[in-house]
Formats: C-alpha cells, sequence, structure tokens
C-alpha cells in the first residue's frame, strides 16, 4: 500500500500527515484530523453529508482521497463561523428558519451554502435552491432550508449597492 | 449565541436548543465515539438468498497484518445472547441468530465478523474470508411464500403470525346484502427507512462494566433490553446516545450487527466500532412495509359505510425485528368512521428477504388503504371524495362512542380538521380550474385524506411506559432536567426545556435538559408512537409544579408570608406587595441547598422533584390533508402543486418543531408514493444498493406545505398530543388521491406503489403493464377455505360429550395462548373454567347441541370482553373467539379428559 506525505490547510491551521493512497479525504478529516462534523451518509457521492469547502469550491470529501488535497486549503463545518461563540450567516439563517432536525446533513448543507455565497457573485434563490438538489435531508422534508435559503438570497440581494 | 426570550415560552417558535452544536459540526454522533485501543468491525455478508453453508475457511482473512481476530458463530454463540422483540419477547418459537450458523436466509445476512485495527484492514479481511455454499431456490414474494414450504427448519408453514379469521358469518351477510360492495387490493412496496446517519456501535467494557454508545431512539430502552438478551446479571450496563442522526423505528433496538459487537467486545476485551455503511443499510438491515391488503366495503348508494373486511398479508422477510401481523392495521382501518362493522385476516410470511422493521406510522396501510378506497368508491357512486368523508366520518357531536372494535372515543377531531381545511382549500374553484386546464391537456387532481392516529400511549405494552423527569433547581439558579425521552431529531431538548420554563416560571435560556444516558434520568422508550410530547411534556409539567411548590413553600417560610402571595416570574421570586424582598431562584436554591436550617421545619435540603407521568392509555390526534398535483400525461410525471395540512395535535409547545415533523413525515410519504423501492429479483438479491439506484425525496420532489392547527387540549396533562408519524401516515393516501383524480378521464390508477412514471403511462395509454399484477384489482369473493374442523356444523342433538378438561390454543395477536378448559354442562346450562400463565377464570354459558357460547370479561392486557363460540366434534373442538379491539380469534382444542360421574 503507497504512503504520502501531505501537507495541507484545515480550517486555517497547517498540517502535515502521512496517508495511504486509498484514504478517503472524508475519512482522513474524520479520524486523523478530528473534524467530526465532517459526516458520512452514504461514501457513494449522493447525500452530500460529507461536503466540505477545498480551494473554495464545495466538494463532497468522500469521492476524494487525502492524497488529492495535498497543498490544498480545506474548510470543514467547524471552521466556518467566526469564532466559537458565533454563527456564520448560513449557520444563524438556518438556526432561525429551524432548517434541521437529526443535524447530520447540516454540515453538508451548511457548507455547500457557505462555497456558494462565499465568493463576490451573490448567487440568486433559484440557484442556491438548485444546489440544494445534491443534499439529501431526510428530516425536514427541506422547508427550512427553502426558507433559510430565501432568506439569505434576500438578504445579499439586499446588500447590493 | 445566547437564547433569550422574553415573554411566554409555549406555544412559541423558539430556537432549538440543539442547534448551536448541530450547525457548527459540534454534535456527538456513534461514529464520532473514540476509544483508546478501539478496533474495527467488518463483517463478512451472505452473496445468496438462500442455502447452506458448505464451509466457511477464515485463515487468509486471520492472518492479514492488522487483524485482531475473525469470529463466526461458533464464538459469538458462546455467550448464548438473544435477539429480542421491542416488546422485550422471543420473536419466533425458534432462535433468531446473531451470525448464520449453517445456514443463510436473506442476502446480506451477517456471517463472520473481522476485528482489526482499521476499517480499511478489516474490509480487506472480510474479502478474504471463503464461504462456500449450497444454494437453494429462494422464496422471495408474499404470493411465493403462501406456496412454498418454510423456509425456516422447525417451522410448519412460512406464517410467522395470524390473526382474525378469513369469513366471519354475520359479516359477510351483511356485505352480501350491500347494494354496493367495492373490492379492491393495495400494494405498499417495500422502503428503507433511510435515517441519514446508518446504524453504529462502540462496544467497551471495564471488568464489570459494559458501555454501549448506539445509535438508538432510545439509550434506557436498549439498556433494558440488553440487559434481558445478554441475561449476565453481574454487569452493570450503561448505553449512550447523545446525537441521533434520524430514528424513524429503525433504530428502536439493537439487533444481530449491533449485538455481535457487543458480545464480541466482551470476548475479545478491547472496544470495537462497527459503523454501518450505507450498502449495508440498504441491503442487510431490516426494512419496512412490503404489505398488501385486500379489502372489500359494503355502501349504501348514498355513500353510507355498511360492513368491511380486510385481508392483510406482510412480507416480514427472513429475520422480522417485527414478527407481528400487525393488529395495529385493523384497530384504526375505520376507528375515525363510522362503520357499524368490521372484520379482518391477517398474516404475515416469513420469505428470503431482509427482516421486516418497524418505520415511521408502522400501521399506516389502514389509512393508505381506507381513504384510497374510498375515493374509488365516491367515483363510482357519483359522489363527491368530501361528501363521502362527511356522510361517514365521526364528529365532536357523536362522541363519547365505542367503535365496533371496542374502542372508546371521547374527543376525535378529523370532521372538524377536514371543515377547518375546507375553509382554506375552496373545492369548488379547483374544480373549475381543473376542468379548464384539461381543456388545455393538463391534468390537475386534487386529493383529500382524513385520519386518527394513536398517540402517547401507555400502560398496556411492557416497554410503553410513563415517561420520567428529574428536575431541579441547581444551586446557581438554572434549572437542570434529566429524561427518560431521547431526541433523533424530534428537539426534546428544546420543547421540555419550553414546558419547564412555563411551568417553573423561569427563562427558556434557563432550562438545560439532558437525554441520551441510561444512567441519567429514567426508563422509557423513546420516540416510539408519538409520545414524547405528550407523556415526556406531561411529566415535566407535573414535576415542575412540585419543584414550584417547594420554592413557594421555602420562599414563604423564609419570608413568613402565606404561600399566596409568591410568584415566580421569569427566575424572580416575587412577594406580592413587597416587590424590594423579591429574591432570585438563585438566592432562594442557595438558602435550600446551604441553610437548611432556615428551611420550614422538616423539609428536606435541596429543590429537588422528580415525576413518572402516566397518561391515558391513548391519546389521538385527528387530521385532514389536501394536495394538488399535476400529472404530465406525455411523461408520466407528478408534479406537487399545493399540500395543505390541517392537524389536531392538542396544545402546541413549539409550532416550529409540530410543523418540522409533519413536514418531514409528508416527504417520506411523497418519497413512498412517487420513488422509493428496495425491491428484489427473483433470485432474492436487492434491487435498490445505493442512492444512486434507492431514490429518496430530493428538494425539488417536496412542495411548501401550509399548515392549520386545530388545538383541541388533549385529556393528557397539559393537553398534548402526539405529531410525529402523522405525516407519514396521511400522506400517502392523501398524494395517491390526488393522483388517481388527475387521471380520472383515462381510467382508474392501480394502488399499487410506487406510483412511477411508467405505471401511469400505463393508465394514460391505456394499456395494461408490462408485468401483470399477480391479482386482478377487482377479484370475486374469496372461496372459504374449508378447514376440517369447519365443516362441523352446529346441531341440536342431545348427547354430545362437553364435560371434562380440554386442552385448547387461542391464536391471539400476540401469538397463540395454551389454555387448559374444563367445561361441566347442566341441561342448557355451561360452567367452567380457562386457565392459561395469565390466570385463571370462571364463567358460565349455554350449551345447545354441540355449540358452546360464553362471554367473560378480563382485564389483560386491557378490559375486554371476550365472546367465545365453540363446537364440538368428537375429541376435538373448534370455533372463535371475539375480542372486541382485537379482533376474532381462532380457537382449537383436543379432549385432555372426561368428568364421569
Ligand atoms: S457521504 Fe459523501 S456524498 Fe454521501
Ligand atoms: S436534519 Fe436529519 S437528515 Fe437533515
Amino acid at each position: 500500500m503507497s504512503e504520502h506525505k501531505i501537507e495541507l490547510s484545515i480550517n486555517g491551521r497547517r498540517q502535515r500527515a502521512t496517508v495511504e493512497g486509498r484514504m478517503l479525504l472524508s475519512d482522513f478529516l474524520r479520524v486523523d484530523a478530528g473534524y467530526t462534523g465532517v459526516h458520512v451518509g452514504c461514501e457513494h457521492g449522493v447525500c452530500g453529508a460529507c461536503t466540505v469547502i477545498v480551494d473554495g469550491l464545495a466538494v463532497r470529501s468522500c469521492l476524494m482521497l487525502a492524497v488529492q488535497a495535498d497543498r490544498c486549503k480545506v474548510t470543514t463545518v467547524e471552521g466556518l463561523a467566526a469564532d466559537e461563540n458565533s454563527l456564520h450567516p448560513i449557520q444563524q439563517a438556518m438556526r432561525d428558519e429551524h432548517a434541521l432536525q437529526c443535524g447530520f446533513c447540516t454540515p453538508g448543507v451548511v457548507m455547500t451554502l457557505a462555497a456558494l455565497t462565499g465568493g463576490a457573485e451573490k448567487p440568486d434563490a433559484e440557484t442556491l435552491l438548485a444546489s440544494m438538489s445534491g443534499h439529501v435531508c431526510r428530516c425536514t422534508g427541506y422547508q427550512g432550508i427553502r426558507r433559510a435559503i430565501l432568506k439569505l438570497a434576500g438578504e445579499s440581494e439586499a446588500k447590493q449597492p | 449565541m445566547t437564547l433569550h426570550v422574553d415573554g411566554a415560552v409555549i406555544g412559541r417558535r423558539l430556537p432549538r436548543k440543539e442547534d448551536a452544536r448541530l450547525l457548527t459540526g459540534r454534535g456527538t454522533f456513534v461514529d464520532d465515539v473514540v476509544f483508546p485501543g478501539m478496533l474495527h468491525v467488518a463483517f463478512v455478508r451472505s452473496p445468496i438468498a438462500r442455502g447452506r453453508i458448505r464451509s466457511l475457511d477464515i485463515s487468509t482473512a486471520r492472518d492479514l497484518p492488522g487483524v485482531l481476530a475473525v469470529l463466526t458463530a461458533t464464538e459469538i454463540d458462546r455467550f448464548n445472547a438473544k435477539l429480542l422483540t421491542f416488546f422485550f419477547t422471543p420473536p419466533a418459537e425458534f432462535p433468531f441468530p446473531l451470525l448464520a450458523r449453517d445456514r443463510v436466509a436473506h442476502v446480506g445476512e451477517p456471517i463472520a465478523m473481522v476485528v482489526a485495527q482499521d476499517r480499511y484492514i478489516a474490509e480487506d479481511a472480510a474479502s478474504l474470508v471463503t464461504v462456500e455454499y449450497e444454494e437453494e431456490t429462494p422464496v422471495v414474494t408474499i404470493a411465493e411464500a403462501m406456496r412454498a414450504p418454510p423456509i425456516h427448519t422447525g417451522a410448519d408453514s412460512n406464517v410467522g403470525a395470524v390473526i382474525g379469521v378469513e369469513q366471519d358469518e354475520d359479516l359477510e351477510a351483511a356485505m352480501a346484502s350491500a347494494p354496493y360492495l367495492l373490492t379492491r387490493t393495495v400494494r405498499h412496496q417495500r422502503i428503507a427507512q433511510s435515517p441519514m446517519e446508518t446504524r453504529g456501535v462502540v462496544a467497551s467494557k471495564q471488568g464489570d462494566e459494559l458501555l454501549v454508545h448506539i445509535s438508538c431512539q432510545s439509550p434506557h430502552l436498549v439498556a433494558r433490553y440488553l440487559s434481558h438478551a445478554l441475561d449476565q446479571p453481574h454487569l452493570s450496563i450503561r448505553v449512550i446516545a447523545k446525537d441521533v442522526g434520524g430514528g424513524f423505528g429503525f433504530k428502536n433496538h439493537p439487533w444481530r450487527e449491533e449485538m455481535s459487537v457487543i458480545v464480541g467486545c466482551m470476548l475479545l476485551g478491547r472496544p470495537l466500532k462497527w459503523i454501518e455503511d450505507r450498502w449495508e443499510n440498504l441491503v442487510a438491515a431490516c426494512q419496512a412495509r412490503e404489505q398488501e391488503m385486500t379489502v372489500r366495503i359494503g355502501l349504501d348508494r348514498d355513500g353510507k359505510l355498511l360492513a368491511s373486511h380486510s385481508d392483510y398479508s406482510l412480507n416480514s422477510g427472513a429475520f422480522p425485528q417485527v414478527p407481528d401481523a400487525n393488529v395495529a392495521v385493523h384497530m384504526f382501518m375505520w376507528a375515525a368512521y363510522k362503520m357499524p362493522q368490521c372484520g379482518f385476516y391477517s398474516r404475515a410470511w416469513y420469505s428470503n428477504t431482509a427482516g421486516l422493521g418497524a418505520y415511521r406510522g408502522p400501521w399506516g396501510m389502514e389509512s393508505l388503504a381506507r381513504e384510497t378506497l374510498l375515493d374509488v368508491a365516491a367515483r363510482e357512486l357519483g359522489i363527491d371524495p368530501v361528501e363521502i368523508r362527511r356522510r361517514n366520518l365521526i364528529t365532536k357531536a357523536d362522541q363519547p362512542c365505542t367503535t365496533p372494535l371496542g374502542i372508546p372515543l371521547e374527543d376525535i377531531t378529523p370532521a372538524e380538521c377536514l371543515e377547518k381545511l375546507l375553509e382554506k382549500f375552496d373545492v369548488t374553484a379547483f374544480r373549475a380550474e381543473q376542468a379548464a386546464a384539461r381543456q388545455e391537456g393538463r391534468y390537475l387532481g386534487l386529493g383529500i385524506a382524513a385520519y386518527i392516529e394513536p398517540t402517547g400511549a401507555a400502560g398496556s405494552m411492557a416497554p410503553m411506559t410513563g415517561e420520567f423527569v428529574q428536575l431541579r433547581i441547581e444551586p446557581t439558579g438554572t434549572v437542570t432536567a434529566l429524561m427518560s425521552t431521547h431526541s433523533q431529531g424530534h428537539g426534546t431538548q428544546s420543547t421540555m426545556a419550553q414546558v419547564i420554563a412555563d411551568q417553573l416560571g423561569v427563562a427558556y435560556e434557563d432550562v438545560q435538559v439532558f437525554e441520551g444516558d441510561s444512567s441519567r434520568g429514567g426508563f422509557g422508550p423513546g420516540a416510539a408512537g408519538s409520545r414524547q410530547g405528550v407523556i415526556g411534556g406531561g411529566a415535566c409539567r407535573r414535576a415542575a409544579a412540585l419543584l414550584k411548590e417547594k420554592v413557594v413553600r421555602v420562599a414563604a417560610h423564609i419570608f413568613n408570608v402565606s404561600a399566596e402571595s409568591i410568584a415566580i416570574d421569569n427566575g424572580i421570586v416575587h412577594i406580592a406587595g413587597a416587590e424590594k424582598q423579591a429574591r432570585s431562584l438563585r438566592q432562594i436554591a442557595e438558602i435550600a441547598y446551604g441553610e437548611p436550617s432556615r428551611l420550614p421545619p422538616g423539609m428536606e435540603s435541596g429543590l429537588e422533584a422528580q415525576y413518572r407521568y402516566d397518561p391515558p392509555p391513548v391519546t389521538y390526534t385527528s387530521a385532514a390533508h389536501a394536495c394538488v398535483v399535476e400529472v404530465d400525461v406525455d411523461t408520466g410525471f407528478v408534479k406537487i402543486r399545493r399540500w395543505l395540512s390541517c392537524e389536531d395535535c392538542g396544545t402546541i409547545i413549539n409550532p416550529a418543531v409540530v410543523e418540522g415533523q409533519i413536514a418531514g413525515g409528508l416527504a417520506q410519504a411523497i418519497g413512498a408514493v412517487l420513488l422509493e423501492e428496495t425491491g428484489y429479483d427473483d433470485r432474492g438479491n436487492p434491487l435498490a444498493v445505493t442512492y444512486k439506484d434507492y431514490l429518496l425525496p430530493s428538494i425539488a420532489d417536496v412542495p411548501d406545505f401550509e399548515y392549520l392547527h386545530a388545538c383541541t387540549p388533549s385529556q393528557s396533562e397539559g393537553g398534548f398530543r402526539g405529531v410525529g408519524e402523522g405525516g407519514a401516515i396521511i400522506g400517502p393516501p392523501t398524494l395517491v388521491n390526488a393522483i388517481a383524480d388527475a387521471l380520472a378521464p383515462f381510467g382508474e390508477v392501480p394502488l399499487d406503489l410506487p406510483l412511477t412514471p411508467p405505471k401511469l403511462l400505463a393508465v394514460i395509454e391505456g394499456r395494461p403493464l408490462a408485468k401483470p399484477a399477480e391479482k386482478p384489482a377487482t377479484q370475486p369473493m374469496p372461496e372459504p377455505i374449508a378447514s376440517p374442523a369447519e365443516e362441523v356444523t352446529p346441531h341440536r342433538e342431545a348427547g354430545v360429550l362437553v364435560d371434562g378438561s380440554w386442552k385448547m390454543v387461542l391464536a391471539t395477536p400476540m401469538g397463540p395462548q395454551p389454555m387448559t378448559g374444563h367445561f361441566e354442562t347442566q341441561g342448557g346450562v355451561l360452567k367452567g373454567t380457562l386457565a392459561s400463565d395469565q390466570g385463571s377464570q370462571d364463567f358460565e354459558g349455554t350449551v345447545t347441541g354441540n355449540l358452546l357460547k360464553w362471554e367473560m370479561k378480563v382485564t389483560k392486557p386491557m378490559p375486554l370482553t371476550l365472546k367465545y363460540e365453540l363446537l364440538i366434534d368428537g375429541d376435538t373442538l373448534f370455533g372463535k373467539a371475539k375480542l372486541g379491539i382485537f379482533g376474532t380469534a381462532k380457537v382449537t382444542g383436543q379432549r385432555a379428559s372426561t368428568t364421569t360421574g
């Protein structure tokens, strides 16, 4: 089995590791790096629970190998808010709108929405809603997720000059 | 992230306490738990549905570096651990194995477990275990199970459980004389409960202490289950489940894999972790539904119900967690309707498929069958679907009343929910829109359905106890509640805090609710039967009232005022007319804990109370829903355009949580009607093994739901009613009815889920489905199956030898009940005794020739009047007993001895 040295940044901290070639990024983040907010719901790229941000893009960490994250900047749900005592606007909107029940799908949903709204472009509600077709939530019937998105899109539009 | 709220806390959409940790990835799910020296488990599973294991070679696997052990049934069985049902009873007359012994009975069945330093190596090693099988032809469907010899050695047939009778003369007579008889077969496919978090367990043992972290629905129930199943009295068992990623009935109790891991941990003396992957979950775990029901309903020409009989079968799979014939289906089939008489016959069939488990609203087939058939009847009789329900639903004015099966009703409101719904939804306007759309070739449909649901049940079944809370005001002034409840997304940490805050007069943010640990709080079965809001909420109110009373007594004593002048508001203890003397709860608590001499004489120090609340036996929730769909007649795709829910869940604790429960259940209903299916090919190979083939509803499939709340307070403390399962029960018929209404111009939509585009296109294009259904939709009356004893006819001749002892068996919904009967006759009078392990009881009845009749009242499992009617034929007897709510049960018997003289 091949071993690889990798160096990457996770939630703003540089980290070095030696990983087997076959190690999934999801397992590396959960087990080796301890970011258990990365949830694994299917391990075959459908449910979206394992979504993290890699170099600004939302990525399913169960479909990426840890070795592929060498020299990348990775953000997990733990690293999204400004500090321990606050919520990122996506998280806040989801909390206000009761967009979660068991919370298992939640980190993935948050990360996709954060990736899409994190850049200079402010996507409209339709784009954000379409992105949710890649996330399965078994608890909520998506009602609160949809409300949170509409709220976020409204806010992001309102902020534009 | 503070949660400060002002004003009333109950009935408000407060943010949930759970959400801060869950939104930031700081929850603790079972896979997040790690122990030093922990090893990982992967299972070797059967690739075939049925056969004998000829050989099992684990040597190569065991030699792989990193592998600690490969355990098979030989090792695991040394512990003699048992699999039990949710009721802590054996699931069948024969034991279910943990790991397969010499035979396999479904694809995915666990055969061996590899224990290795990580999951990667464990899976490598699992693939190196070689098993040779002698493959046999599997029994896959209900129809096959009916014909085939038993799949389990030691069983006489594939019938795992049976209740009711095929034919009841009175009922048959009522149906035969009905002006209109409707017969349809309704099929519900097999589906996967699919919580987003799969099963998982981390077991560790230190000396005599077994610590189990498990994804479950109640750590208390799991601890009790393990204590029965392991039967190791010296063990101290503690079960923890902090965050659980959805349960829905699927995680009611441990099953084969979890039990094997726990036993493996005890054998090896090392902490073991097993996390089910999604493939295992879809292939090997217990699944849900797969049932069919042939319903006959007699109505008059005005659509008034006269009589009904349902013949119901479930495919239980090989090793079902729920091995019974689901009596609740029949109990609630007509409970909300004025149905003068109804009967049923129910059978659960073993097959070479994954076992049947529970799933949100496990008895929901009753609403699916009833509400869809009512719509068929309405269409055939030319009555409006709203009208047929108005003519038959039980209204508030009809209550109190008792249903023909003996269910007492006091405050159900399905009819009132329907009327409230219709205030918001204009049916006439919709019909105009529908007609106009049809002119344009667009097909809109309206589905309406109503139902009641038993919630908050307690007191009649072993695990369904009251709920418990230990409540204290800490010396710091904050309030701590240790509860028997448990959340897998239900938000009980928040709703229970709302109830406590409201009752105690403290701020929501100052109440902390702890659950998820069997060593805290007390027994409760967790999220089972929509109970936690009702019973846990009641317990919180009662305990908070006790605690408040203590605070008032302490304060009255300290300030030397009367108790009536004390009030607690927002954590401040006020004295009427002496506002300056107001104290915070913390100040009172510091005295209560630290200065016992200042307390009233004889009072226990501290501010603590506990309460176990036992609610009325059942609390009913009612609802009516309406849904509008558009079916694309070119593609067969269904678009849901509108969905309204009007439910009556009594006093609402948090509307956002209530609506969340309804929405979640409705999304699952949409999945079941349109998308989901875990089918099998004819060799018993599962056809949906990933989320690419098992289609769950996505955001695009689920519309915005509109809610109306009726809020009739219940009889239970606080007036709450359960709401966890309703959406999953009422959703399917509402949607099926809408689709059937949309496609009515083309023909009748088969009541055969899921209603996939190919099935709907077959209706639209007027052709039979490629694979014809096994039974025609409308079938003739089933021929009575003659059993030798049924050929016995009553006769009036004297000289039948009745007197003496009889060995009898009563086929109850809970399983066959052996009894000893003793009869003595004197002229036409029959006197006797029936004895079983439940006790013995005398009765008096009549004897006419060879016909014996008597009635007797029992109190267990609930007060019932049993009506026996038996015929004697030589040394055998045969007949039935009417068991009220549990329908009719067969009685058989053999003469044991005769009384002479
Ligand atoms: S776990 Fe990665 S998409 Fe499901
Ligand atoms: S909140 Fe449970 S899966 Fe989304």
